[in-house]
């Protein structure tokens, strides 16, 4: 227990000194992994906790962007006032699309929540409601402005999205340890069970969609000010498949596993550049040599153990 | 012993595919009593409590429970309303812990969402650690105490059964229902559910079981009812049952549809 | 007045026509996924780029044989379509023993992700070998000629390709419900206990389907190959996603329904772009794909059966 804290603590200090020693070039990796860490942990409360094949979270990601792509070149509403409604921009089109879905068996699920993708894809393509911008996207998105203070080099980004990727980790560990998290888990082992048992699986399944998709959309408005442009290509089908990469081979329903992957599937072909363009080679190897030999991930989730009155101390 | 209805079953008829599986069957089951559900396979006892479960939905008829017309409703939502069951296929959350299956049956007992996991407020704390004691007190009824961290996955068959149980208490129900609770179980184990199943009783909790373990439905039931081919065909106390000329044919006559119900 | 109800007609059946050629596409892939799913309740994500394989050999065949040149156009065409056939053949079955034998008792979802490995492991391993940009098929392989037929032209193309999907279904069909091995298939599909238990060798009927379904991927690959005349690395994952919806349509794990499913989705598509929108082509399937999920998910010849609690 104790090790786990300093364990903890120091990889944190060194997170927190590493931008010091890095030339911009690497930070922006580390952001990358930041991000995507961000994408993976809200996908991880669909895919993981619950258990359902998503592979459409690119589509809540997307939506997120864009509000706040269009709210901010459009109305000129700061940023970072934003996040909460890319989020709820991001959660009300989880909401309109999971109902009627939520009720599909796994792999069906999985193909629908593909086919989702790509509508959304297309339709930003397609400059839908004369939004989007079409396949250009939408440019000139200005940068968060922190009481005054206008984050704008990868540095001043690092310590938004650490920050950013602190909390989510800190609340979904809460998340995870509750009443929620564990129907969420019961529904991953046995649906039919956990009705049984008094759990309303329709509504929880709908409220890890929304949730995940809430988080996701937040993550949007970062990148949309992080890049002050996006357009339909940064959400395509792969981006989905590489958040759903990170879940299952880190470790599906473990925080740290999850932050293990987007290190190991972000950053490892950066350090490797050589062979960056055998990355998704290696990527689709791993997944089914994973699930031959490791089928939980790298880092499986840890069973939770509880304090009774009886035995405690 | 108050006879107070507390479930009543009227014309409840159900078919898969045009194959009748009930039929018209109507009983009801009083306040504070062990009935049994009886007869040979394939007489849709299982389907009789996945009618009243909420798992399946009646062709026809009506079940109230506690004066409520509970047919239709979904079964979380019968659960809250006090039906807890166990499955004749042992469903249990095999890869979480004995404490955790437990903790499932408190979940329709608490308020605790996504806000109150994130904020930990006093109360939520509360909440959570009555629930955690609750649980241990459910594990502990059924003999599973010594454990609670043992995936479920690695307990015997029997402690398997009894675990289901101690997750269906968790539920604080008025009306349990036992799937088979006996079904491979040894002597031993099998005695020490009588024991259980008459606690449960004590604790003002009315039970419905099916079992084909005679002994076991002979020794706590106060009342049986007899089904073959998805109709009631006879209905009185163990003694009268087990003299009752109907009821003898259909378990000794020509085997019928021997398909098993698998639930 | 009347001659535009002519042109509004022509413009009718040559979209007509064209859905179905393009149809008898997504059938033949169709048919890939309605069989391994039939068996083994496995959405094969790595047949659509079985079907890529299929282009980008039946390209390199073309290129370095030279078979069109010796004898003829028709002829070499047909040898090396067989070629690619089997040749994706084996690599269907080879791609059944390395990643989804290993995990038959697993849970059905490990088997889905490592189908999804597959999937992303030969789309790149296409790119590095090919290459990322599109690849041009010769075109002066086959007469460019167009017949009439009732005042509207088609191109001899299309007639060959829709005639040659329509073959191959034929045989399929034909194998499936009168040999042995097609019985076979067609139990384990029902009841793979029950099959086991009456003496076929499962394995032996999940390799002929890791061997029928991509021969017959591969050969609607190299088709795509020479209708369009290019093609490129990605191309499987559209098509195969378009046939994986055709496969529902039909009633996945019926082959007929996956047949029909295909031509139907040809069809529903090619009109759709053409009365609807263009840019919104590719996403009509996925919209179909969704709301056959919604309403109907056993399609339209899968029977339905209620799920067992």
């Amino acid at each position: 227990m104790k090790h786990g804290i300093i364990v903890n603590s120091l990889i944190v200090v060194v997170l927190l000194a590493a931008p010091i020693w890095l030339n911009a070039y690497w930070v922006d990796v580390l952001n990358s992994i930041g991000l995507y860490a961000v994408l993976a942990l809200s996908l991880n409360v669909i895919l993981g906790y619950a258990g359902l094949f998503h592979m459409g979270h690119a589509a809540f990601f997307a939506i997120g962007a864009y509000t706040t792509a269009i709210l901010n070149t459009q109305f000129g509403i700061p940023v970072l006032w934003l996040m909460p409604l890319s989020g709820i921009a991001a959660g009300l089109f989880a909401l309109i699309v999971a109902r009627p879905i939520i009720h599909l068996r796994g792999d069906y699920l999985l193909i629908v929540t593909i086919g989702i993708v790509e509508i959304v894809r297309i339709a930003l393509v397609n400059n839908i409601f004369g939004i989007t911008g079409g396949p250009n996207g939408i440019f000139g998105i200005s940068r968060p402005n922190l009481l005054g203070y206008v984050i704008r080099t990868p540095h001043d980004f690092y310590y938004l999205i650490f920050a950013f990727t602190a909390v989510t980790v800190f609340l979904f560990h809460r998340l995870e340890n509750s009443r929620f998290g564990r129907a969420l888990n019961y529904i991953r082992e046995d649906e039919t069970a956990a009705e049984g048992s008094g759990i309303d699986t329709a509504h929880y399944k709908l409220v890890a969609f929304v949730l995940g998709a809430f988080w996701a959309g937040m993550a949007g408005m970062i990148f949309a000010s992080k890049m002050t442009i996006v357009s339909p290509q940064s959400f395509t089908f792969w981006e989905s498949v590489i958040m759903f990469t990170i879940v299952i081979l880190g470790g599906s329903g473990n925080i740290r596993g999850v932050l293990l992957g987007a290190f190991l599937i972000i950053g490892l072909p950066e350090v490797f550049r050589e062979f960056a363009a055998a990355r998704m080679l290696v990527f689709g190897a791993a997944m089914v040599l994973m699930m031959i030999f490791r089928p939980k991930g790298i880092l499986p989730p840890l069973s939770r153990t509880y304090k009774l009155k009886t035995n405690a101390g | 012993m108050s006879k107070h209805t507390l479930l009543s079953l009227s014309d409840l008829t159900k078919s898969f595919g045009g194959v009748l599986a009930v039929s018209e069957v109507s009983f009801e089951v009083h306040q504070g009593s062990i009935v049994g559900l009886i007869g040979p396979n394939g007489a849709g006892k299982t389907t009789v409590f996945n009618l009243i479960t909420g798992n399946y939905l009646p062709d026809r008829g009506s079940i109230f429970f506690d004066g409520r017309d509970i047919s239709g409703m979904r079964t979380n939502m019968i659960v809250s309303l006090g039906i807890a069951r166990t499955f004749q296929t042992i469903r249990l959350f095999q890869n979480m812990s004995a404490l955790e299956n437990v903790l499932a049956g408190c979940h329709c007992r608490m308020r605790s969402g996504i806000f109150g996991a994130m904020l930990r407020l006093p109360w939520q704390k509360h909440e959570e650690r009555e629930a955690i004691d609750i649980a241990a007190g459910e594990l502990e009824f059924v003999g599973l105490d010594s454990n609670p961290d043992m995936a479920a996955r690695n307990f015997s068959y029997g402690n398997q059964r009894l675990l289901e149980i101690a997750r269906a208490l968790a539920t604080r129900p008025k009306f349990l229902i036992l799937d088979e609770p006996a079904g491979g179980m040894n002597d031993h184990e099998t005695r020490s559910l009588v024991r259980i199943i008459s606690q449960i009783r004590d604790r003002g909790i009315t039970v419905l079981l099916i079992e084909h373990d005679m002994n076991l439905v002979m020794k706590v039931c106060e009342e049986l009812v007899v089904l073959d081919h998805g109709i009631m065909i006879a209905r009185g106390t163990p003694e009268g049952i087990q003299k009752d000329q109907s009821v003898i044919e259909a378990y000794l006559g020509p085997p019928g549809n021997d398909e098993d119900e698998d639930f | 007045m009347a001659p535009d109800k002519g042109k509004v007609m022509q413009l009718f059946l040559e979209q007509l026509t064209n859905g179905l050629a393009v149809g008898g596409i997504y059938a033949l892939i169709a048919l890939g996924y309605t069989m391994v799913y039939g068996v083994l309740k496995l959405i094969n994500f790595a047949h659509g780029d079985l079907f890529t394989i299929g282009a980008y050999l039946g390209l390199t065949l073309l290129l370095s044989l030279g078979l069109t040149g010796h004898i003829g156009s028709a002829a070499g065409i047909l040898v090396l379509i067989l070629m690619v056939m089997g040749l994706v053949a084996v690599i269907g079955a080879l791609l059944e023993r390395a990643a989804y034998r290993p995990l038959r008792t697993s849970p059905r979802l490990s088997a889905v992700v490592s189908a999804l490995g597959a999937s992303i492991f030969f789309q790149n391993a296409i790119m590095l070998i090919y290459g990322a940009r599109f690849r041009v098929y010769p075109h002066d392989l086959l007469p460019v000629t167009a017949i009439s037929l009732f005042g509207l032209t088609i191109p001899v193309m299309r007639i060959v390709l829709f005639g040659a999907s329509i073959v191959m279904m034929t045989g399929l069909y034909l194998f499936v419900q009168r040999t042995r091995t097609g019985t076979a298939i067609r139990a384990a599909a029902i009841d793979q206990g029950a099959a086991r238990l009456m003496g076929i060798d499962v394995n032996r009927v999940i390799m002929y389907v890791f061997l029928i379904g991509p021969a017959l991927g591969g050969a609607a690959g190299m088709m795509v190959g020479l209708y369009y005349g290019q093609i490129n690395f990605t191309m499987g994952w559209v098509y195969g996603l378009k046939a994986f919806t055709a496969a529902i349509l039909g009633g996945i794990g019926n082959i007929p329904g996956a047949m029909l499913g295909g031509l139907l989705l040809g069809v529903i598509e090619s009109l759709g772009a053409t009365y609807i929108s263009l840019a919104w082509k590719d996403a009509i399937s996925f919209i179909v794909l969704i709301l056959i999920l919604i309403v109907r998910p056993t399609g339209i010849l899968g029977e339905r059966v209620a799920d067992k609690v």
